[in-house]
């Protein structure tokens, strides 16, 4: 060995971690391509129900049930933003691209609270779990998102439902570690008050720590509403469509009106989705101590009919303890 | 007839560390003390070496500066921490002993605490809050609020249940920290400083009412303090600790009257003795005259007084028909004059 091979090495010396990641990609579709085909068949059933749902309607009914929604979830006034969001997108030609980005964001967004949440939890029981699940996020947050979609295509194919799949792959991470760390920070004194009346673990994490930890939470979940639809534009290089897809094509046939139309949808899509989901997290007191179905349309539907029937103009409280 | 004793610790050990188990060895044979225990073990003695037991239906105080281990003692009751050494029963059984869901049981239904800071969970409201005991125990949504609401009452807070804790003053959060003790009517009340964080009037008014309402629904209560006239005031019996050790444990009269250590002398000094002496530390073995009215040797002071202002000349101290002593006016003044001289 002469001095120059010691002092450039690796002119040399390699680590084969190209040809590696490709046996194991090619051992993983070989070996376990019916177990990837599987997991595509609910992801697809979901995403199908949906998409059937909000293509399948009038458009103006969609437009009413997402301002309604709106109004329900949070106040009127993020019903009516909803409601000339929805409107927005119809005008600027994005309609049915935008029905098929709600549907796969919906799903995506669906699958990360579902997997995110209970893996959060479970990190914050265990201090193995969380040492096993760390390092996998930090690899997961810093891999370049375009990295997923060759594994992806290998193992899943191309379209919407890998497309739902790789999003929410690529979203779940921040939820996982917000609701770690909010569990983790929830006050001792409180938890602890609480095992001094006798409450099981599970009631402890339902009646005191879940509430104490969900702002937190909610940012992660904010978070993940809005990696998803980061997402989108890039996922429609595996052929997912949608507006994603009116950005990408934008880009490539330097098309600046069809850009802006996919970029502005994605953007007003993005405000009701995110003012929608963060509502499901309000609190009673937030909403002024009424429930989630006692104010907005159906809590003016309840109180009129209450008073047609009883003559009582208060809407029935229905929990208070 | 001997009753089992509510609350029942017996040698009770804590040492916080890795190294818990040789800094025990090493405490229990007498070779370190809590500072050199910290030195050569990195561990910290919370309790060392603590016996007490509360009776039925007394207020026990426990007493002693900031960081002397009184909290962590109170947490070995409901074991929401666990023992090094030692043993601790509740109504006679060792809570060690107890499975997750007898634990959970003997939490919920025997004990109630409050904390030494409040610990209301700010996302319920005061109702929820108070209630909370009896949620865990599942019984049903309108028993749980006519609970809550009584104890709501009991405490001068009915009609807050909408509230929010954080919509509550500092004391109004104390009295439902007591309302949600008291709401599942447990035998059992653990108290850590609940008054401490309140100014002095708002802690008279509140050491008044807890003292008539655990007279009235007969509770046996272990109530930590670090205030010495609070013990005074609250406890049937007090115990003094120290460094995690239990120095004296008496009535509030015999720590005031007979401190059997420096430390309990120091503390108890700022304190009149006027208030807990009797006729039998005040009498001298002087004869005395047949006409001169009669006390019993645990006659207080002030019932004493109350005959010399009627002219009595001296008072004769009797046990049945023997005759232990005589009180002279001399002897009166020489108690307040040695009780002054004290502070
Ligand atoms: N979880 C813990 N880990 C380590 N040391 C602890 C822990 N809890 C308490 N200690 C130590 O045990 C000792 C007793 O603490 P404790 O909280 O019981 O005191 P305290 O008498 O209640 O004081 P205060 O009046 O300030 O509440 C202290 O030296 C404290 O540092
Ligand atoms: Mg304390």
């Amino acid at each position: 060995m002469d001095i120059s091979t010691l002092l450039d090495p690796f002119s040399i010396l390699h680590l084969p971690l190209a040809d590696m990641a490709n046996d194991f990609i090619r051992w993983l579709t070989s070996n376990f391509r019916d177990v990837f085909r599987a997991m595509k068949v609910p992801v697809k059933i979901l995403l199908d129900l949906i998409e059937d749902g909000l293509r399948g309607a009038p458009q103006t009914l969609i437009v009413l049930l997402i301002g309604l929604l709106g109004w329900q979830v949070v106040n009127r006034a993020t019903g009516l933003l909803a409601f000339f969001a929805m409107t927005t997108i119809g005008l600027i030609g994005a309609w049915d691209a935008a029905m098929t980005s709600l549907s796969v964001l919906t799903s995506a967004v669906l699958l990360a609270t579902m997997a995110g949440l209970p893996v959060g939890i479970l990190c914050s029981r265990s201090n193995l779990m969380w040492a096993i699940v760390r390092p996998i996020l930090d690899f997961m947050q810093t891999v370049p998102s375009f990295t997923y979609l060759v594994p992806v295509i290998l193992l899943f194919g191309i379209g919407n439902v890998p497309g739902v799949i790789v999003t929410a792959f690529f979203a779940t991470p921040p939820l996982i570690r917000l609701t770690n760390l909010a569990l983790r920070s929830v006050r001792e004194d409180l938890v602890e008050a609480g095992n001094a009346f006798g409450a099981s673990p599970w009631k402890l994490l339902w009646a005191i720590e879940m509430p104490l930890a969900r702002p937190t939470i909610m940012a992660g979940l904010n978070q993940t509403v809005m990696l998803s639809l980061a997402m989108s534009v890039i996922a429609s290089m595996i052929s997912v469509a949608g507006l994603g897809r009116l950005v990408l094509v934008g880009i490539s046939q330097l098309d600046m009106a069809r850009a802006a139309t996919g970029g502005v949808g994605i953007v007003l899509l993005a405000m009701v989705f995110d003012r929608i989901t963060q509502g499901f997290g309000l609190t009673r007191r937030d909403r002024n101590g009424h429930s989630l179905w006692e104010q907005g349309p159906v809590g003016h539907l309840r109180a009129l009919f209450s008073t047609s029937q009883k003559t009582q103009d208060i809407p029935t409280e229905e929990e208070t303890l | 007839m001997t009753t089992t004793p509510p609350v029942h610790c017996k040698n009770l050990w804590k040492i916080f560390g890795a190294r818990s188990a040789e800094a025990l060895a090493a405490a229990q044979a007498g070779k370190v003390d809590k500072e050199e225990a910290l030195k050569q073990f990195g561990c910290v003695i919370g309790v060392a070496d603590a016996s007490f037991t509360v009776n039925e239906g007394e207020v026990f105080c426990i007493m002693g500066l900031s960081g002397s281990g009184k909290s962590t003692v109170i947490r070995h009751v409901n074991r929401l921490i666990e023992p090094t050494a030692g043993q601790v029963h509740v109504e006679g059984r060792d809570v060690m002993a107890l499975n997750a869901t007898e634990l959970r049981n003997v939490r919920a239904r025997k004990i109630g605490m409050v904390f030494q800071h409040m610990a209301l969970w700010p996302h319920k409201t005061i109702a929820e809050n108070v209630a909370f005991g009896l949620e865990v125990q599942n019984s049903p949504r309108n028993k749980r609020r006519s609970a809550a609401e009584e104890a709501l009452q009991k405490v001068g807070l009915g009609g807050w249940g909408e509230r929010y804790p954080d919509q509550l003053s500092g004391g109004m959060q104390q009295r439902v920290g007591l309302a949600r003790a008291m709401a599942a009517d447990p035998d059992i009340l653990l108290m850590d400083e609940p008054f401490s964080a309140l100014d002095p009037l708002i802690r008279k008014d509140l050491q008044d009412e807890f003292l008539k309402l655990s007279r009235e629904m007969k509770k046996t209560t272990l109530f930590i303090t670090h205030d010495l006239d609070e013990a005074m005031r609250m406890g049937n019996r007090i115990a003094i600790m120290k460094d995690g050790r239990i120095v004296q444990t008496g009535t509030p009269e015999s720590i005031v009257l007979r401190p059997e250590t420096d430390y309990v002398a120091r503390f108890v000094q700022s304190i009149s003795t006027l208030k807990y002496i009797s006729a039998a530390e005040i009498m001298t073995n002087k004869p005395v005259m047949p006409n001169a009215p009669v006390f019993g040797p645990s006659t207080p002071l002030p019932a004493l007084l109350d005959a010399f202002k009627q002219g009595a000349d001296h008072l004769a101290i009797k046990d049945g028909e023997t005759v232990l002593g005589r009180i002279g006016q001399a002897d009166v003044l020489a108690t307040v004059q040695s009780d002054l001289a004290r502070v």
